[in-house]
């Protein structure tokens, strides 16, 4: 039998992986590995150079989806682990079935949800817009309010299910066509900051590490 | 690997579901010293400050320029520098050393001067410090009032019995923010039926908030955050300059405010410039005091997730309520979150500002069931008043609350529930019907209470904006409706703001709304036989708890 060093690296890497798997099984924490001199997540920074500038919209019955950085791409589920595609599947299906028109673009240049919404609203239009941070922390917005004002917020982002996103397209259409809308009953669960907040800020660095201020905002298809 | 039982035991206690992390300093995951910190130092060239913190004033951002020409002593910066870190540290604890002698030399050090004090001093000792520099001599507590259905009914009674139990504060926010106004307007009668002379406040959107505070609505105001990095300012559309201004515009009105600030919220907005956490807080504390506010919120606050994850994270949060007392800061000391899935570590976490004493030890406790808590979930909540007054009890300390009975309980709650219905028929706005005073009365949570028509409220909400409904108003209101009690202790809140003195640092009103606050009842501490000591009729009062057998049923 050879013995090549392709080989030994393979090996050795097997090894490494079990190894690490049992310390991680028995040991809990502490095989987490020290992250200390890395600036970064994710070492690669995505390239939208090539992507169309998304466009103010003209069609009254356009809702914008304002999507974070990272959406899709970096970060593919929410933090309470929903696959971001069925997020917008979702946001996207409340909005037309109250038969209004979606389209999603992704926000390069803030990670934060009010700011976020906020831009969609402004480039919608219809004047309102959706923004949905890679965490799964969604906002309504409407063009001319305040940027931390707003008329829904969903902070918790751990509670959300496909349902509240389905509904919150849903809400997002009523607004534009002027109902009376009740907004979507708050959800509230105390023990889920000293769960998920670690997790979170995580999820926002990767966010925030991904942005390009100078493209601004891009038309977002999911790839 | 066959499991050990042991280990998987443990690894079903609660503790192990909190969320730990390495300490990681380049993304800002370290809490009380980052190697990226700098180096104290300071000159100063005609009367300016030129060099901050080993920076050149050229190369100065906002947080540095504001905290240099408005922040440091300037004519004390150079001596106070002078004098060791360790020194510092050592006077803080010093039971000789007066805590008028210990701000004054503090008035004059650097914010990484501030991180390397704070760094020579163990929790027992912050604890110490925190017991001597607090600027008034009672501590106080707050109270959160909301609930999931922001129902202005429960906010009310809640209000009422909240007020009842001893809280100085109480500070409500919405679900759905449009719901401001209405809760405003419960929480301001419902703590006036509980003890005339508790402060309200309305947490919302900081421009709906001035307003409210404008109409005389709310009493206090608190959600001026700040921050340590220029990037987490310039994403919330501000500087400190703005913060000023902002902090100016309420006392134009003669309301009380505090900013708020805390350890994490940097890292989280992922902005930390690799910085820890005790000196991107100081810089925010520096920044507050600059822009002349009389107090400061913190204690990571709602960011507690973040430094409860790294070690020595609870004890950064005392070193930096610590700090705050130390710029002569009224601090209202955080303990408002869920921190930990473990009930000994959230208790744990309390007693580094319960055992010493704050300003206000919560801000706020959840005065009702966590789940109705809308700040997420504060550290201690309703379930938790009797192990709270037991424990005020066993130690011999005041942490601010105090044991009621059922018949009071229910007797304030009825009052306010009832109080609010009135109002809101005299102001025509939505109809509080008389199965929802009976049912919020004996209510624990918004579980027990009927649903409230939250279009209707919703539409009220913005009608008490553009009538602009006024405090008066609520006082009128109260008085047609046959409430002049309630009246007398709004209008008397209402006065309060022309005479401005509640504004001083740390102030609360008692029953009588006589003001007491770090200006005529200074915390003159100096050791044993000095200072604030629990007894006569307080400690009779917190003596007096449910359930104590009766010797003679035996």
């Amino acid at each position: 039998m050879q013995i090549n060093d392709e080989l030994i690296k393979k090996i050795s890497q097997i090894v490494t992986e079990e190894l690490l798997a049992i310390g991680e099984k028995n040991q809990g924490g502490s095989s987490a590995p020290s992250m200390l001199g890395r600036d970064r997540i994710n070492e690669k920074k995505s390239d939208y150079s090539s992507y169309p500038k998304a466009q103010k919209g003209t069609n009254p019955k356009e809702i914008v989806i304002g999507v974070g950085a990272a959406f899709q791409r970096e970060i593919k589920r929410t933090i309470c682990n929903i696959p971001l595609d069925d997020v917008i599947k979702n946001v996207k299906a409340g909005i037309e079935e109250e038969g209004m028109v979606a389209r999603v673009v992704k926000i390069l240049d803030t990670s934060d949800v009010c700011f976020m919404a906020l831009e969609a609203a402004k480039i919608s239009g219809s004047g309102f817009g959706v923004g949905i941070q890679s965490k799964g922390t969604t906002v309504i917005h409407q063009r001319d309010l305040y940027p931390l004002s707003n008329l829904e917020l969903f902070p918790q982002a751990p509670l959300m299910t496909l349902e509240t996103y389905r509904q919150i397209g849903k809400n997002a259409a009523k607004y534009v066509k002027g109902e009376q809308v009740v907004p979507i009953p708050c959800t509230n669960d105390p023990m889920s900051r000293p769960k998920y907040q670690v997790k979170a800020a995580l999820m926002h660095i990767a966010e925030t590490e991904q942005l390009d201020p100078k493209l601004g905002i891009i038309e977002w298809e999911g790839k | 690997m066959e499991r050990s039982k042991r280990i998987e035991a443990l690894d079903k206690r609660p503790v192990n579901l909190d969320g730990f992390i390495n300490e990681w300093p380049e993304m800002g995951f370290v809490a009380m010293s980052s190697p990226y910190d700098p180096k104290p130092s300071v000159k100063v060239l005609n009367g300016k400050i030129v060099e901050l913190d080993g920076k050149q004033r050229s190369d100065f951002d906002f947080i540095d320029q504001f905290i240099a020409d408005y922040a440091i002593d300037i004519d004390k910066t150079e001596a106070s520098m002078a004098v060791s870190s360790l020194e510092i540290a050592r006077m803080i604890v010093d039971i000789n050393v007066s805590r008028k002698d210990v701000i004054e030399l503090i008035s004059g050090i650097t914010p990484a001067k501030m991180v390397e004090v704070m760094n020579y001093l163990n929790v027992v000792e912050l604890m110490m410090g925190m017991q001597k520099i607090r600027a008034r001599k009672t501590p106080g507590n707050q109270a959160h009032i909301t609930n999931l259905k922001d129902d202005p009914v429960q906010i009310a009674a809640d209000a009422a019995e909240g007020a009842l139990r001893g809280f100085a504060e109480e500070e409500t926010t919405m679900g759905v923010a449009r719901y401001a106004p209405l809760s405003a307007i419960a929480l301001l009668i419902g703590s006036q039926v509980g003890r005339p002379g508790v402060l309200t406040q309305c947490s919302a959107e900081e421009a709906t908030e001035l307003e409210l505070g404008i109409r005389g609505l709310t009493t206090y105001a608190e959600t001026l955050s700040v921050y340590g990095t220029e990037n987490v300012f310039v994403d919330g559309d501000d500087t400190p300059y703005s913060k000023a201004f902002l902090n100016s515009a309420y006392a134009s009105r003669g309301l009380k405010v505090r900013f708020t600030s805390g350890a994490g919220s940097e890292v989280l907005m992922g902005s930390s410039e690799k910085k820890s956490m005790l000196y991107l807080e100081c810089r925010c504390l520096y920044v507050t005091k600059g822009a002349g506010s009389q107090g400061i919120q913190n204690g990571s606050v709602s960011c507690i997730g973040i430094p409860g994850a790294v070690p020595a994270g609870i004890r950064e949060v005392i070193a930096e309520n610590l700090v705050a007392a130390l710029l002569g800061l009224e601090c209202a000391s955080s303990n408002d979150q869920s921190f930990s899935n473990s009930d000994m570590r959230r208790t744990a976490r309390t007693m580094l500002q319960f055992l010493p004493g704050t300003d206000f030890i919560f801000s706020g406790y959840a005065a009702e069931p966590n789940y109705d808590n809308m700040f997420a979930g504060s550290n201690f909540d309703a379930e938790d008043f009797d192990d709270y007054n037991v424990l005020q009890r066993d130690m011999q300390v005041d942490g601010g609350l105090r044991p009621v009975t059922e018949e009071e309980v229910i007797k304030v709650r009825n009052k306010a529930a009832k109080a609010v219905q009135a109002v809101f028929n005299n102001l025509g706005l939505s109809p509080v019907s008389d199965e929802q005073v009976e049912r919020v009365t004996y209510a624990h949570g918004s579980k027990d209470t009927p649903a409230r028509d939250v279009t209707a409220d919703l539409m009220s909400a913005e009608d008490v904006l553009k009538r602009g409904i006024t405090g008066v108003d609520i006082v009128r209101a109260l008085a047609e409706s046959g409430y002049e009690d309630i009246a007398d202790n709004v209008l008397s809140m209402l006065k309060q703001r022309v005479v401005g003195d509640y504004m001083q640092t740390s102030a609360i009103l008692d029953k009588d709304f006589n003001v007491l606050s770090g200006v005529n009842t200074p915390n003159d501490y100096m050791g044993p036989g000095t200072g604030y000591r629990v007894e006569g009729s307080r400690w009779e009062e917190i003596k007096k708890i449910p359930h104590i057998i009766n010797p003679q049923d035996i």
